[in-house]
This record gives structure tokens, C-alpha cells and sequence, in this order.
């Protein structure tokens, strides 16, 4: 068992990972070591091979595997990057400060200066949403039955329907029709759905794939391989309507109904949203722990992987002031006011910009997000067609804040 | 003497294991593609202290002498035991009663150190309890398992003392001459013996016929079940919670499982006994809605938000609601069946009642085996080591480092292990290690796990199946 101190640790090295590591470098640390427990970096980006990544962080339009290498050819440039794949953090000692991380070469003991946590999500399984019938082979979540297709080379089956109209469900809709899998439909239980306007245009209506708004999975049938699927649709308490039963032949079914941020390692002396299984950050990253810092999907699920990496090199940039020289500002809270769902950072630290992301609680056509501190309005402007699954980007200079808790309200 | 055990449920296997201590030749038959997948699969995973169970019932024979064998079955065996007692909580003055009887019962029944705890006392032990609550039933002896690691362990040992395993092997005619056991015939060949041991969980009823032996008529009584997520739940309650129980059985339970989740159930829902139904472990919205509002009586806090896995079993059921245990009108044939609760903790004692039995009835004497081995390993579970001791095991064999199931912190030696063990397919490994049993469900090693099983198998990864022959997983290639 060998101890090793270093400055900056990384947990994960997707895109928020190797985004923090790379902000920690910038600042000028003597060591970053990320520890990563899959076989290589980059995370899910790897079997993302679709289109939308980098228009924010990289200017240009990449694919999943693209974006990837770019940011792991920045890491490189920095010798003081030190990235370790096939790495699992077993334990944390929090008060002592110590990461045990087992590999195939043994037990190492890390003493970092400064931890960043992005350890990214995981798909929602099918036994989370309660849905009744039996247990087949043929049921996959989309993350999976995206894995096999893009990675391994293989096809899930042969008439499939998904279920959740999250942007991976819609994703492989598309994927799986363009690889000759039939997909008979979508199925959504909220009256809008869960992923990118954008997605639903080029993954379903560009190929006529069905979407069913307001429609529930009621049953699933098949004695060992998926044979039957019935749906049925909504009423306003979310109760199945008698009657409005579908029923459909496929052999497979593909399920996209959330993440859950990975947070549980840090529960026990984290702060996590007890909602949304987040960790609790501030806008320089930092958990509730001054020595910890958290981005990525595991504080906050993200629309775009550009914001996830841009959040994470803020981790990396603020974790590494933190060994420097034990940066640590007044902070003051970030609160939800009127209609706003899911709202992120928690907290504001002076000295840093206020990248703000938020999602609204119910559709709003036309609203006023108005952003204030005490009696500074730090941000008021109209916008249209607001969704719940549309997360929206606001940046707010360091130069325009003050001291004093700060409330961000949607004004219908 | 040749004797066929029909069935590796818990009961069957545990029975198995027992005659592999004598010098006779003991076969098992199986007709899914593992042990311990059918009845033994999905139960409350309870084992039960034995209060409740009416004294003169063959259930009250064999519940706590079956209990009390568990310590020493566990340690040889090596499956996970944890005694962390039950509570039956009352929270009306007639249930309080019903309390008192149960107690009675108990002492009747030899039950050890069972208390009568006031309110202030549960709250006190189990803080997420139903502040309603009156008063409770505490029974220390009161256990929790891995059921199908009971019949996983007890055959592994079993065939390590000489037993042999037919696994997809359907019975589909037992011979008998002059009233005497010959002959059972299967889908995989015949097999002449002298004795038949009929365990077979869901359709013993009907192995016996197959033999003219006596029988009681079964039907499934289906219990589902919801399992919160350990990483979410671990701790919310330390004993096996009940409802008083009525006239339906014990109720639905709140425990916490070996693994550290919660597990929620069962109902108890009587189905026909045709065939269909003895395979019928589809779950329902009703129960799901039963589940949660019966959970929630006990302890206002769950959250079943931290589902992740619903499941339903099917308990074999008979009229007289009580086990049917032993000789038979046909020489050589012996009845385990109608293994209702609390069939699993009145296994044990049932194995060496059979011993007896068949000694008694046929006129033998069993002569014990000199070189029995009463110990199975289990397969070591590296994260649980101290860490100094981990990176000594991985400096030994690097795989022990490797970690597959993120969740749940199984290494690749631990599947490796599994496989050498028997695991054929996903719920093979699964059931033996742990791995996708976790928040994720296989979500970031399933194809990790199918890799390696391809791999030692010397299969394409294709042919890896979830459990059965045709529950494959994969349907042809994207591109050639």
C-alpha cells in the first residue's frame, strides 16, 4: 500500500473531470492527478458518436469521441496532468483527508491538498419507476443499449419503444432506427417532453417516430425475452385513464427516465440536495467541505457537455487557489424564488462570476427571470417558451456583484 | 443406495447437502439453469424466530430447531447470517393483544428471549418508526439471509462431498413397481434409484403424483416486493419490522436486506393453480400501491423515490397452510413440499428430519462419511477487506483490484470466481456476487460482466444469456 501526496485530485475523468483538471493546471499547481475507474478517460463522451458537442466550449460542431480528444489533447499539454484510468475510489476520509483508491496495482492512499468530485451520473434503472409486469431480458436503459450499439458493435433487438423522452432516449430512437432497429414509438408521462426541442425535431419527426405525451408504460410482458409493452395515457394527477390502453409487439424496450447525480460516496459528510441528489456547490465550485470542490452531472444534471466541462475548469481554477493559498471568500446564497426548479450554484462566493443555471417548474410561454441582490437587480430579460427541460445559461460578471444573498425568480 | 433429490431450492439443496454426509450417492435434479432461481429466489429473505406458528402444526416442528441450526449452517457454509431480531408492531389495543398471544405462543413454541417492548422503547431502538406505534413484539433470534445463496452454498457443498448436479433437467416420469420408487425418468435420461426426495418447490404436487405418492394440492400465493436503494437507504430501520399479522399471514415487511437496502413487501395474493400461474411473478399496480401504503403505516418516512428493483415470488400454498413433510405411501418416496413461509428457516432441521426418515422408513442405516467436508469457501469479497490486506491480495493476483460492479464493489476476481463456481449467465454471476445488485442494476457493468462470461466461457458475447436459454440479451451485430 503506497501513500502519495499530491494538490489537486480529480475524481472522474469525463468532461467535467478533465475540465477541472485542466483549470487546476492553468492556475499552476505542482501535481493534478485525476483517477478514473473505467478503462479510458472521457466518459459517456466516448459513446456519444452524435453530433451537438463543443458549439460553446470549442466554437465548432463535434461529436461525442471529438470533443473528447480535444479536451484530452489540452490536458496533455500540461505535464503536471496525470491521468490514472481503471482506478475505483473505495473510501474517503474526510477528516483526515485521505482517498483510498484500489487498481490493479494495489491500494493507494491519496493525501490531496484539494479534492474535485466529478463523478458524473447514472441512469435511473427500470426498477426506480415502479412499473408493473414481469422482468425479461430485452429492457434497457438508454446509456446501455447506446453502449452496445456504439461500442460493442452490437444490436439491442430488433422493434423497440422507449420510454422517457430524455435527450439519450430521443438520441437512440434516431440511432437505433438508422441501424434498422424498428422503433414503434415514445412514450412520455409529462405533457411536454424531456429532452432538447432540437432532439425531438431531428431524432423523432424527422424519421416519424410517434411521441405519446401524457402516456405511462403499464405493463411489461415476456417470459424471458421482452415480447409485449402496453401503454396507456394520463390524467391530469397522473393516473392512468381506463380505456386509453396500447399495446404494442416489440422485443425491446428502452428506458430514459433521468439521472441521478453520483453523489452517494460524499453523503455522509457532503451537503447533497436531498431532491435532486446533487452535490451543493457554490459558483467557485466548492461543496460544503472548503477543501472539496464538485462539478458536472454530479452537482446539477446539464443540458450541454460544454457547460460541464466549462464548470469544471472553474472547480479546477478555485480548487487550485484553495492550495495556493487557502482562497476561501465570504459566500452568500443563491435562492430559488417563484417558478424556478432546478437552480444552480447554491451559493456565491466573492471573487468569482455567477454562472447560473436553472431549469423553470412548469412550462412558461412568456416570463421575466429577474436575478437580485438585496436592491441590485443583477439581471431581468424577457424569455419565450421557457421548459422544464430546457436548462438555461445565465453569466453575470464578477465586476456587477456586491455582498448579500442573491435571489433568482421567474416572473410569468 | 442411490437417492434423487428433485428440486435445488433451499430446501432440496440443504437436504442434498445433508445426505452427501453419508456414504450414499445423491443426485439433484433442477429443471431451471441454476439453483435457488425459483421459489427460493424471491421471499422476505426472513429467517423467522418462530412465534407464530400454532403449536401442532408441522411448521411449528421445524421453525425453531431449523432457526437455531442456521448459526452453524452459515459459518460452514459461509453465506451472510445477520440475527438482527424483528419486531411485530401493534398500533391499536386489539393488536396489543394479538401481541400477547404471539408471546405465548412463543414461549410455547421454545422461542428464545422474546420482550414485549413499550412505545418508548421502539422509538428509542428504531427511531423511523410510526411514533403510533403501542407496542411491539421483539423477537432477538429473528434473521436475515440470501436465501439463494443458502441453496447456491448447501449444493456447492453437497457436490464437493460427492453429489451430482443435473441442471435443465425436467422430470417427466417417476417409476415405481410393486409401490417401491425405480425410476425417474427426465428430459435428460433416466435415472435408476432407490429413493426420491421431492422437493420441487411450486410443482411438488405434482412430482408426487407422477410417483402415486401422497400428496397436497398447490397453488401459488404471490408476494411482491419493492427494494430501495442501499446507497440512499442503508440504516432506516436495524430489525425486520411487521405488521400484527392477521388472518392473511405476517403482512407486509419493512427489513433491511444482507446487502443493506430495504426491502418492502410481500403482498399475498392467492392465484388458480394451473401451470401458468405457477410461473406468473409478474408485479402489479396494486400491489405497488398496497406495498407503499402498508410501508408507510410502519414508517411515515420511507421514500420509494430510492426504488430499484421490483420483483413478485411465488410462495407454494396448500389448503391445511402447513408443510408436508416425510414418508409417503410409496416406499422410497418422500414429500418437502407445500414449503411455505417459514419453509426457508424450517429448511435446515427438515434436511436432517429427512435423514431419519428415511433411515426409519426404509429400514437402513446411513453410514456418515468419514472424509465429509463440512465447509464451503465462500468467494472473498476484496472491498470488505482491511485495506493493507486488499492491496496484499491484489499484489497476488492483480484482478482483485479490478473493480467490475461499481455499485456493489465486485473485483474481476470475484466473477471469476463465480464462474468457477457454475454462474453461466448474468443472473448467475449476479446471484453469487453481488454485482448489478446495486443503484445502477448493471447500468455500468453489464457489458462488462457479459465480456468476461464470453471470455471464460469461450462463447461470442451473444450468447450470453440473462438467465434462461432464450432470454438472450443481444440481437445481431450493427455492422458486419
Amino acid at each position: 500500500m503506497i501513500e502519495k501526496n499530491v494538490d489537486v485530485l480529480v475524481i472522474g475523468a469525463g468532461a467535467a473531470g478533465l475540465g477541472a483538471a485542466i483549470g487546476a493546471a492553468r492556475e499552476g499547481v505542482s501535481e493534478v492527478v485525476i483517477v478514473e475507474r473505467d478503462e479510458r478517460s472521457g466518459g459517456i463522451l466516448n459513446q456519444c458518436i452524435h453530433n451537438g458537442f463543443g458549439l460553446h466550449y470549442f466554437r465548432e460542431e463535434l461529436s461525442g469521441p471529438e470533443y473528447a480528444e480535444r479536451v484530452k489533447k489540452i490536458v496533455q499539454q500540461y505535464p503536471n496532468i496525470n491521468v490514472k484510468v481503471e482506478q475505483y475510489v473505495h473510501q474517503i476520509d474526510y477528516r483526515r483527508k485521505e482517498v483510498v483508491v484500489a487498481s490493479t496495482e494495489g491500494i493507494t492512499v491519496y493525501k490531496p491538498k484539494s479534492l474535485v468530485v466529478a463523478t458524473g451520473a447514472r441512469e435511473r434503472p427500470m426498477g426506480g419507476i415502479l412499473v408493473p409486469g414481469t422482468r425479461p431480458a430485452g429492457v434497457f436503459t438508454a446509456g446501455v443499449a447506446q453502449r452496445f450499439v456504439n461500442l460493442e458493435n452490437r444490436l439491442p433487438g430488433k422493434r423497440a419503444i422507449i420510454v422517457g423522452s430524455g435527450d439519450i432516449g430521443l438520441i437512440m430512437a434516431r440511432r437505433l432506427t438508422l441501424e434498422g432497429v424498428e422503433v414503434v414509438a415514445v412514450v412520455e408521462r409529462m405533457p411536454y417532453p424531456g429532452g432538447l426541442e432540437r432532439n425531438i425535431r431531428q431524432c423523432l419527426k424527422d424519421f416519424n417516430i410517434p411521441l405519446y405525451l401524457s402516456h405511462t408504460v403499464v405493463g411489461i410482458y415476456g417470459k424471458e425475452r421482452l415480447e409485449e409493452v402496453i401503454i396507456a395515457q394520463l390524467d391530469e394527477s397522473y393516473k392512468p385513464i381506463p380505456g386509453t390502453e396500447k399495446k404494442f409487439k416489440v422485443d425491446t424496450l428502452v428506458l430514459s427516465v433521468g439521472l441521478i447525480p453520483q453523489s452517494t460516496l460524499f453523503k455522509d459528510f457532503l451537503k447533497i440536495d436531498p431532491w435532486t441528489k446533487g452535490i451543493v456547490t457554490s459558483s467557485s465550485g466548492r461543496s460544503s467541505l472548503n477543501w472539496i470542490f464538485a462539478a458536472g452531472n454530479c452537482t446539477v444534471i446539464y443540458d450541454l457537455v460544454d457547460w460541464v466541462t466549462e464548470e469544471g475548469s472553474v472547480a479546477g481554477k478555485f480548487a487550485a487557489m484553495y492550495v495556493r493559498n487557502n482562497w476561501e471568500p465570504a459566500k452568500f446564497f443563491v435562492e430559488k424564488g417563484q417558478n424556478v426548479g432546478i437552480l444552480f450554484p447554491s451559493w456565491y462566493e466573492e471573487g468569482t462570476n455567477l454562472n447560473l443555471y436553472l431549469r423553470v417548474k412548469k412550462p412558461i410561454a412568456e416570463g421575466t427571470i429577474r436575478i437580485k441582490q438585496r436592491n441590485n437587480l443583477l439581471y431581468s430579460k424577457k424569455h419565450l417558451n421557457m421548459l422544464p427541460s430546457e436548462m438555461i445559461s445565465i453569466k453575470i460578471p464578477e465586476s456587477k456583484i456586491g455582498s448579500g444573498d442573491i435571489i433568482v425568480e421567474v416572473l410569468e | 443406495m442411490k437417492i434423487a433429490v428433485i428440486g435445488a431450492g433451499a430446501v432440496g439443496s440443504l437436504i442434498a447437502r445433508e445426505l452427501s454426509r453419508y456414504d450414499v450417492e445423491v443426485i439433484i435434479i433442477e429443471k431451471n439453469t441454476d439453483v435457488g432461481m425459483g421459489v427460493t429466489k424471491a421471499n422476505s429473505a426472513i429467517v423467522h424466530a418462530g412465534y407464530d406458528d400454532e403449536p401442532g402444526t408441522v411448521r411449528s416442528k421445524f421453525c425453531v430447531p431449523g432457526n437455531a441450526l442456521y448459526t452453524e449452517l452459515a459459518k460452514d457454509l459461509q453465506f451472510d447470517l445477520k440475527r438482527i431480531g424483528s419486531l411485530v408492531l401493534a398500533f391499536r389495543d386489539e393488536e396489543v393483544r394479538v401481541l400477547e398471544e404471539l408471546y405465548k405462543r412463543g414461549e410455547n413454541n421454545n422461542v428464545p428471549g422474546l420482550e414485549i417492548w413499550d412505545r418508548d422503547k421502539i422509538l428509542s431502538y428504531e427511531p423511523n418508526i410510526n411514533p403510533e406505534v403501542i407496542a411491539a413484539l421483539w423477537a432477538p433470534t429473528a434473521g436475515i439471509t440470501e436465501p439463494w445463496m443458502v441453496a447456491i452454498a448447501a449444493v456447492e457443498n453437497a457436490m464437493d462431498n460427492g453429489a451430482q448436479l443435473y441442471l435443465e433437467t425436467e422430470v417427466i416420469e417417476i417409476v415405481t413397481i410393486d409401490g417401491r420408487v425405480r425410476k425417474v425418468v427426465t428430459n435428460k435420461g433416466e435415472f435408476e434409484v432407490d429413493a426420491v426426495v421431492n422437493a420441487a418447490g411450486m410443482y411438488a404436487d405434482e412430482i408426487a403424483k407422477m410417483a402415486g405418492a401422497d400428496y397436497v394440492p398447490l397453488h401459488p400465493r404471490k408476494g411482491e416486493y419493492i427494494l430501495l436503494d442501499k446507497q440512499e437507504f442503508s440504516g432506516f430501520v436495524k430489525s425486520i419490522l411487521f405488521p400484527t399479522p392477521s388472518l392473511l399471514g405476517k403482512g407486509t415487511l419493512v427489513t433491511p436486506t444482507v446487502d443493506g437496502g430495504i426491502l418492502v413487501g410481500p403482498t399475498a395474493v392467492d392465484m388458480p393453480p394451473e401451470r401458468e400461474f405457477r410461473e406468473d411473478t409478474s408485479t402489479t399496480f396494486e400491489g405497488f400501491e398496497a406495498l407503499m401504503s402498508k410501508a408507510l403505516k410502519m414508517t411515515p418516512l420511507i421514500d420509494f423515490r430510492a426504488s430499484i428493483k421490483t420483483f413478485a415470488g411465488l410462495r407454494p400454498e396448500s389448503p391445511q397452510k402447513d408443510f408436508l413433510v416425510g414418508k409417503t405411501n410409496i416406499f422410497g418416496f418422500f414429500n418437502a413440499m407445500a414449503m411455505r413461509s417459514p419453509g426457508l428457516t424450517a429448511a435446515p432441521a427438515i434436511a436432517k428430519f429427512m435423514i431419519e426418515e428415511i433411515q426409519e422408513s426404509m429400514g437402513e442405516t446411513l453410514r456418515p462419511k468419514l472424509d465429509f467436508k463440512p465447509v464451503r469457501e465462500k468467494i472473498k469479497k476484496y472491498a470488505d477487506l482491511p485495506p493493507t490486506i486488499w492491496d496484499e491480495e491484489i499484489k497476488r493476483d492483480p484482478l482483485a483490484g479490478k473493480m467490475i460492479c461499481f455499485c456493489n464493489k465486485v473485483t474481476e476476481r470475484e466473477i471469476l470466481e463465480a464462474i468457477k463456481k457454475g454462474a453461466r449467465t448474468i443472473d448467475g454471476v449476479k446471484f453469487r456476487t453481488r454485482a448489478m445488485f446495486g443503484s445502477c442494476q448493471g447500468g455500468f457493468c453489464m457489458h462488462r460482466i457479459m465480456k468476461i462470461l464470453a471470455r471464460e466461457l469461450g462463447v461470442d458475447m451473444a450468447d450470453i444469456k440473462l438467465r434462461s436459454d432464450k432470454s438472450f440479451i443481444l440481437m445481431g451485430q450493427v455492422r458486419k
